[in-house]
């Protein structure tokens, strides 16, 4: 028996990149793009109301506060942790302003406090995975029970009311004309996270340390500082969304965003973000909180119950990764 | 020594404690009788944890078992409003439950999906399908027949028929776990996947198996929730999930798969069921037990990895003994 | 004499390598075969096609002259093959008997497992084995020897035809070894037909019965050892003649660059000093777990050593994290590449960049320009093969994984750069070029420690050489010393012949 002839190695030393437009036209969020235009013409077809300049500001509330948190969310994932525990955190927040409010603390102090707690609860987090080496969706389930517990102990069921007037902007003021306060704010974040995970060195360790821990802490990466800094930032715009939500509700029950940490982790999914880590663009997650926005305003416009809206979404998030694997197996 | 080091002498004990603490203001908390009701309380929540025990020891979670037992406790209502006989109904949750966790299952299974995504997609969903059957309604008392309501209270031998359910769940499963293949599979498929194919065992429909198991004691368990309390509607144990998952941190499940045995998970739920009927008792807000209860995984997780530190490979001679 | 097992022309590929192809192999009764090839030859991919792990692409598996497709582990084990493998990949919360039994353990009534007969078993398999082990163990709580009497006992439960022995004497002790050779003679004389993997060479000619030989992928030459030399074996390994594979240096040692003065870890490792100097290749060898690694990722800041002291250029330098480490110039190519190298997920250029982000950014925002020339640079340097610099290191081929594993530390400029065993499983022109650069690297006033249990590169490639043995340094050798014999006899713990 003669071996085979083996062809040589191709001569091509590695000097360039793939053309930057074959990627983009391949990717997840030039999918997300079609379904978002999909989704728009839907609504207009079916509803008459869809198409009103105050109607689609009025959408924009649907996602704004979620989308502030699923930024720091993704970035999270693509660092293959995970925090469940944002919505206890907003619950938290929440809680401390209206303290606060009670206090007679003004509205810059108010909205401090908000922050702050998330802060605050970001580093818990943050000391508990990074520090002590404890799996993250272990702690953020206990977490999620300790901060809405915190809040429901102050509470209990009773609420906070009568925040001042000036402190309604956050969540109910215009910038200009149908352009919301939150809606700026949620555009800005996009920028800045943008720029943080795609462009600056601690994004790129982020993407390392989501494919391969080991090799980037081999690499001379610091692992746990930055997973330390991601559920610092996690709970600081956790605090941010509770600032701009007690805003826009004008009062604050323990019970306050129940169940957006559901909806958070399915808006980066459905934004191309693998829940394992390692992959993921936040202009994936914007496209993907536009997307559950308008649907939910839509499903609203249609009369139908918000618990029929859930089940939609909890059968996006396993469809949007089912769906890929199934194509795989052909 | 080994009696300190055990996981399960240090949860009894501190039960043990906690109960003599409360004894010696309130001693008519440690009565027979109270006790008695303290683990019929418990027992839904002991019965999910098996499940979720077994799940969790092939490195997957189900947060599912609420709304699998929220949705079959509804139909065991709707079929009860219809006239199904009871025995008929007892297949029947015990049925679907098992196929809503087939569902979670296969898609963990087949597809290969991270369990929890498909368990977080398809408690919304299991929930949101209560709704669409009932449009939102209850199912009252006074729409519920007797014999329906009076299974899980009837008393024989002291106990009430749910606790000994539980028993027997519990006796059933340790022998399960202990003594054939499956039950050592879900304990090596979890600790070394990698070792668990060398050894020929299917990692993926082991996981299928365990989720199975979850959704069929959820079925059960969604039977004798809704009959005890005798109310059915769409958040019938909401949040319950996280009890569950509480009950398996305490009970030193490694959330890391392949580590734990039922008598911690048990003695887990335990611990948080004593928790829960001592806190009126001795006076503090039941606003309290989601803190506590939230303060208990943390501390337990910790306390768990601590336990578990890697060794290294011991090449110094002098190390290694 | 008919083979009991009988591949002909297997073939099984991964994206970006032929790991096999159109390879055969006979396996007969009674017999030892020696399957023999250099790291990356397709040894260990023919073991998971053996044991069903694998499915190969093409090519017919016979045993007993009957087709058979070895779908599965289970398949395999019905099939009456079964293998211990390098690694003993076992499950440590279960206890011993479990271990050996799990997935074909003994019914009893009920069809429950039968526990008392699943002990008697293990203690009579174990005791088959001379291993004096307690079957009611947890496995967790044995040490690495114990476990590997477990593997072999549990290999051992199933009525096999054919038994897969993989460097199963790696983690051995002297003692130990000889204990196995006993046991391969008993299999011998049961009749069936073993499979032994090894790269030792005394090993081989002590036991075996056969020989095949791999190359890169193919099926190269099978005989009888009798009729074979050792250097007609070394010669089809490798392709051609041992003594041109290293690159010809010139010893030109400078001054100490890095002193390591008294290193000691609690468990792994005790009192390791030694001094490397500029332009010098120091060579540590040693048994597979004889502690060089973890020294080496002590030096790099994963572990913290409890004792000692590290200068580098006369500096003190305390290294507590690997940033610290690359601070202070010291960088470490792992053995395991594919965990603790490459970010297989990350483009190539984003892997030579990963710890040079510093460089390549302003205000912490990254300029793309300056990365893709820096990546660039080193690439080219390393004479990386790739379509583009955007693709996925997990699509090279091990030898460029490394090219870029390399590229990637010599980007931050390092004073000493550490090598743990830098040509384990890649191909032989890979090697030859990273033997190649070695000596380049080296001869421009880098200095260089390279951790390998291959003799010929150790020698070939070393100024000096340290020999480690259960975490302690037992010899140093240079000059006339650096012969094979010196090395294997001090990492054995042997007496030096005279």
């Amino acid at each position: 028996m003669t071996a085979p002839v083996t062809k040589p190695a191709p001569r091509i030393v590695a000097d360039r990149l793939h053309s930057p437009l074959r990627r983009a036209l391949r990717s997840w969020e030039a999918i997300l793009l079609v379904v978002a235009i999909a989704v728009f013409i839907g609504n207009t077809l079916l509803s008459p109301y869809f198409l009103n300049a105050w109607n689609l500001s009025d959408a924009t509330f649907n996602f704004t506060e979620k989308a502030m948190i699923a930024f720091a969310m993704a970035m999270l994932i693509v660092a293959g942790e995970i925090d469940l525990s944002v919505a206890s955190i907003i619950a938290l927040a929440s809680t401390a302003m209206g303290l606060a409010m009670t206090a007679g603390a003004g509205v810059p102090v108010i909205v401090l406090v908000g922050i702050g707690t998330g802060l605050i609860c970001g580093a818990v987090n943050g000391v508990l995975v990074a520090g002590l080496g404890l799996p993250s969706i272990v702690v953020t389930i206990g977490t999620m029970s300790l901060f809405r517990g915190i809040a429901f102990i102050v509470l209990g069921d009773q609420a906070f009311t009568g925040y001042p007037p000036e402190f309604a902007y956050f969540g109910q003021g215009y910038v200009w004309w149908v352009i919301s306060f939150e809606l700026v704010l949620f555009a800005a974040f996009a920028v800045i996270f943008w720029a943080v995970l795609h462009r600056s060195t601690f994004g790129r360790a982020v993407y390392a340390i989501g494919n391969n821990a080991t090799a980037a802490a081999f690499s001379g990466i610091r692992v746990q500082r930055v997973r330390f800094i991601l559920f610092l930032l996690t709970g600081v715009m956790s605090g941010v969304a509770a600032v701009c939500l007690t805003s826009r509700l004008g009062s604050t029950r323990p019970s306050i965003a129940t169940g957006w940490e559901l909806e958070v982790v399915t808006m980066v999914v459905l934004g191309g973000v693998n829940i394992l880590g390692g992959s993921g663009t936040i202009p994936g997650v914007v496209l993907a909180a536009v997307i559950m926005g308008m649907v939910t305003f839509g499903f609203g416009l249609l009369n139908v119950p918000g618990i029929v809206m859930s089940i939609f979404l909890g059968a996006l998030l396993i469809g949007v990764i089912a769906l890929p694997r199934l194509l795989r197996r052909g | 020594m080994t009696l300190f080091k055990s996981r399960e002498a240090l949860l009894a004990l501190a039960i043990l404690v906690t109960l003599g603490v409360i004894a010696a203001r309130f001693p008519a908390f440690v009565a027979p009788s109270n006790l008695a009701n303290v683990f019929n309380d418990t027992a839904p929540l002991m019965l999910l944890a098996i499940g979720q025990m077994i799940v969790i020891l092939t490195k997957c979670i189900d947060l599912s078992v609420a709304a699998n037992l929220a949705l079959t406790g509804m139909v065991a209502a709707l079929m009860n409003g219809a006239g199904v006989p009871l025995p008929l109904i007892l297949c029947a949750v015990v049925a679907l439950g098992a196929a809503l966790g087939a569902v979670n299952g296969v898609l963990v299974w087949k597809l290969g999906i991270p369990s929890i995504v498909v368990t977080l997609g398809t408690m919304t969903i299991y929930r949101g399908t209560i709704f669409l059957m009932t449009e939102g309604k209850w199912v009252n008392a006074h729409e519920m027949s007797d014999a329906f309501k009076a299974l899980p209270r009837h008393v024989i031998l002291g106990l009430p028929v749910m606790s000994w359910i539980a028993i027997a769940t519990i006796a059933v499963f340790a022998v399960v776990l202990a003594r054939t293949a499956l039950g050592r599979a879900f304990y090596a498929v979890g600790g070394n996947p990698h070792a668990a194919v060398y050894a020929g065992l299917d990692v993926g429909r082991t996981q299928f198996w365990a989720f199975v198991i979850s959704g069929a004691l959820a079925g059960v368990t969604g039977y004798l929730w809704v009959a005890r309390y005798a109310v059915a509607y769409v958040d019938v144990a909401g949040g319950f999930e996280l009890d569950v998952v509480a009950a398996c941190v305490i009970g030193g499940i490694a959330i890391a798969g392949g580590a734990g045995s039922l008598w911690g998970a048990m003695l887990g739920a335990l611990f948080l069921g004593v928790i829960k009927n001592a806190l009126p008792v001795v006076g503090i807000s039941p606003f309290w037990q989601m803190a506590i209860s939230g303060l208990a995984i943390i501390l337990a997780v910790a306390f768990n990895a601590a336990q578990r530190r890697p060794r290294g490979r011991l090449i110094l001679r002098e190390a290694a003994q | 004499m008919q083979p009991v097992l009988r591949l002909r022309g297997i073939s099984k590929s991964f994206p970006g390598v032929k790991a096999l192809q159109g390879v055969q192999l006979d396996l007969y009764p009674g017999e030892v075969t020696a399957l023999i090839g250099e790291n990356g030859a397709g040894k260990s991919t023919i073991v998971k096609v053996l044991t069903g792990i694998y499915q190969p692409e093409e090519g017919t598996i016979e045993i007993d002259g009957r087709g058979v497709r070895l779908t599965s582990a289970d398949a395999a084990a019905r099939a009456g093959v079964t293998a211990i493998h390098q690694e003993t990949v076992l499950f440590d919360e279960l206890t011993v008997a479990e271990n050996i039994w799990l997935g074909h353990a003994p019914r009893g009534r009920f069809g429950l497992i039968d526990r008392r007969a699943m002990r008697e078993g293990a203690a009579r398999l174990l005791a088959g084995i001379g291993a004096q082990i307690d079957p009611g163990a947890r496995l967790g709580d044995l040490g690495i020897a114990s476990r590997h009497m477990v593997a072999i006992a549990r290999a051992l439960s199933i009525e096999a035809r054919v038994v897969i022995l993989d460097e199963p004497t790696a983690a051995l002790s002297h003692k130990e070894i000889h204990e196995l050779y006993d046991l391969v003679e008993k299999l011998k004389r049961q009749g069936k037909a073993i499979l032994f993997i090894s790269h030792k060479f005394d090993e081989i000619f002590r036991i075996a019965d056969r020989y095949t030989v791999f190359r890169d992928g193919q099926f190269v030459a099978e005989g009888r050892m009798a009729e074979v030399t050792e250097g007609a074996l070394v010669q089809m390994m490798v392709g051609r003649s041992v003594d041109q594979i290293f690159p010809a240096r010139v010893h030109n040692v400078g001054a100490p660059v890095l002193t390591v003065a008294g290193y000691s870890h609690p468990t792994e490792f005790a009192d390791i000093s030694f001094t490397l100097h500029r332009g010098e290749i120091l060579g540590f060898y040693g048994l597979v777990g004889a502690g060089r690694s973890e020294v080496m990722q002590a030096l790099f800041g994963i572990t913290t050593p409890s004792k000692g002291a590290c200068r580098v250029d006369d500096q003190v330098r305390v290294i507590r994290s690997t940033a610290e480490a690359v601070d202070a110039g010291i960088v470490y190519v792992p053995e395991d590449r594919g965990r603790q190298g490459a970010v297989k997920g990350l483009p190539i250029f984003q892997n030579v960049t990963l710890p040079s982000l510093g460089a390549v950014s302003r205000a912490g925002f990254l300029r793309m320009a300056e990365e893709l020339a820096l990546a660039r640079d080193y690439t080219r340097r390393l004479d990386l093969r790739a379509a583009a610099l955007d693709q996925d290191v997990g699509l090279l081929s091990g030898g460029n994984q490394q090219k870029v594993v390399i590229a990637k530390w010599l980007a931050t400029r390092p004073r000493v750069i550490i090598l743990d065993e830098p040509t384990k499983g890649i191909d032989i022109g890979s090697k030859a070029a990273v033997h190649a650069f070695m000596a380049e690297l080296a001869a421009e006033g880098l200095s260089i420690i390279m951790v390998s249990s291959e003799i010929p590169e150790v020698l070939g490639m070393s100024d000096r050489v340290i020999v480690m043995r259960e975490g302690r340094i037992v010899d140093e050798v240079s000059g006339e010393r650096m012969t094979p014999e010196t090395l294997v006899r001090a990492a054995a713990g042997l007496a030096v012949a005279a």
